[in-house]
């Protein structure tokens, strides 16, 4: 299966320079074969909010909910079960500082037979 | 208990299959292979035991919540019908069959693994399934008193024991259950509750707690006791002739150890009274801190207080024991120790 671990953490707080750590995360996330893919985000005032009501595109500045611990970056990975999803989520640097959603993804045909 | 509750478990994963095939039938053919062919396969009746474990570790996984673990555990592994559990927890049937789907559902499609925990995650993943079976039994100990409940407990307790013998917290459990049963015809009387030192002993269920003995034995025999254990000890030195004081304060010190709390703290001046005099007691109680709003720690208080002959000070923490008792009972008899000063 496979789950999208979804990090967020207060951008306002810092935590210190956690690129090292990220980058060995990455670096043992990859060579276990786990890893499918993986993102930083840019900071939640970059968002940009859109919404089509009545055929009419309606554009807003920032995320479409305004929370503490916003959406920072996620990881794709491969794991047999939510177990080890959670053992992943749990190595990531920021989950010592916000949080990891562990979201299983729905496999569809193309993505199976890939 | 469904005849193959690994079966009943995954049986909502094949429903919302087959619904999902109804709504699209050009979905027909992807949704039959996106099913992993041993979920299709129903499995084998007879059970053997490792799959009942896998099956409790399943239920009592961190990833659902707390009622939804002790509805999931009753259902797949207790003798209970959802309408029964329904019942126990006084919520509707339709609400109970929701949870239970719900559940399901999430085992199924979060990938909650059917399998006894790695050894690391162990103890962690052990102290929560011991929990759902320690808060059924809580939820059937009342009042009021469901017994289905504290039997279906008590059955599961000695299951996890059966299939796991190395693990003392396991044994230890089932002891403190044992013990904790043995006593349900003395501790109510007249629908109020009966304070251990008052009940009759005569009533207690002295094959239980035979059987609790064993249990506390086995659960000492191996490392790694537990607060179970503890606890088991408690009620086993409660369950001779006389209650053994001075054991008893010495196994809430190693409670406080392991579980440090205000609550076994105050357990422990009360017994350290009974085997030391309520002046030591008195100042235990003295150096507890966060329970000033319960109303146990002031009545406890003014006990020590009163046997100390200090009227004045026992007559103040018997009305604040009254001000915070949750009912009448409570009051009646809180005003009952302080009119009688």
């Amino acid at each position: 299966m496979q789950y999208l671990l979804l990090i967020h953490d207060d951008e306002s707080q810092d935590n210190g320079d956690l690129m090292p750590e990220y980058m060995a995360y990455t670096e043992a996330l990859g060579a276990s074969g786990a890893l499918v893919g993986a993102n930083q985000l840019q900071p939640s005032d970059t968002a940009t909010t859109v919404r089509v009501r009545g055929g009419e595109t309606l554009v807003t500045d920032g995320p479409f909910i305004e929370t503490k611990e916003s959406l920072g970056g996620y990881y794709l990975v491969e794991a047999g079960s939510l177990d080890e999803a959670i053992e992943w989520a749990a190595k990531i640097p920021s989950a010592r500082f916000g949080h990891i959603e562990v979201r299983p993804v729905v496999m569809r045909q193309a993505q199976v037979s890939a | 208990m469904p005849t193959n509750p690994a079966g009943w478990l995954v049986t909502v994963a094949k429903n919302r299959a087959v619904d999902r095939i109804r709504r699209d039938q050009t979905l027909r053919r992807k949704t039959e292979l996106l099913i992993p062919p041993e979920e299709t396969e129903p499995m084998d009746d007879t059970a053997i035991p490792d799959e009942r474990l896998s099956l409790v570790f399943a239920c009592c996984h961190p990833a659902l919540g707390i009622e939804a673990q002790i509805a999931l555990t009753l259902r797949s592994l207790g003798g209970l019908e959802t309408g029964e559990i329904a019942r126990a927890f006084l919520v509707p049937e339709a609400t109970m069959a929701q949870r239970l789907v719900r559940a399901k559902r999430k085992i199924r499609d979060a990938g909650i693994p059917f399998r006894v925990p790695p050894d690391d995650v162990l103890p962690d993943r052990l102290a929560a399934v011991l929990r759902v079976v320690y808060l059924i039994f809580n939820a059937g100990y009342g009042p009021p008193v469901r017994h289905e409940l504290c039997n279906e407990a008590i059955r599961l307790a000695a299951m996890l024991a059966l299939l796991m013998p190395d693990e003392s917290e396991a044994h230890g459990l089932h002891a403190l259950l044992l013990f904790q049963d043995a006593r349900r015809e003395a501790r109510v009387r007249d629908g109020s509750l009966v304070l251990l030192e008052d009940q009759d002993r005569a009533l207690w269920d002295a094959g239980e707690i035979a059987a609790g003995r064993r249990a506390l034995e086995r659960a000492l025999s191996l490392p790694a006791r537990g607060p179970y254990a503890i606890q088991a000890g408690i009620a086993a030195a409660h369950s001779e002739g006389a209650s053994d004081w001075a054991i008893v304060a010495e196994l809430y010190a190693r409670l406080a150890e392991l579980e440090p709390s205000p609550v076994v703290e105050l357990n422990r001046a009360v017994a350290v009274a009974m085997a030391d005099g309520p002046e030591a007691g008195l100042a235990i109680v003295d150096a507890i801190d966060g329970l000033d709003e319960y109303y146990l720690f002031h009545s406890a208080r003014a006990d020590l207080l009163r046997r100390l002959e200090r009227v004045d000070e026992a007559r103040a923490a018997y009305t604040r024991a009254s001000e915070l008792a949750p009912s009448g009972v409570e009051r009646d008899f809180l005003a009952g120790r302080r009119s009688a000063l």
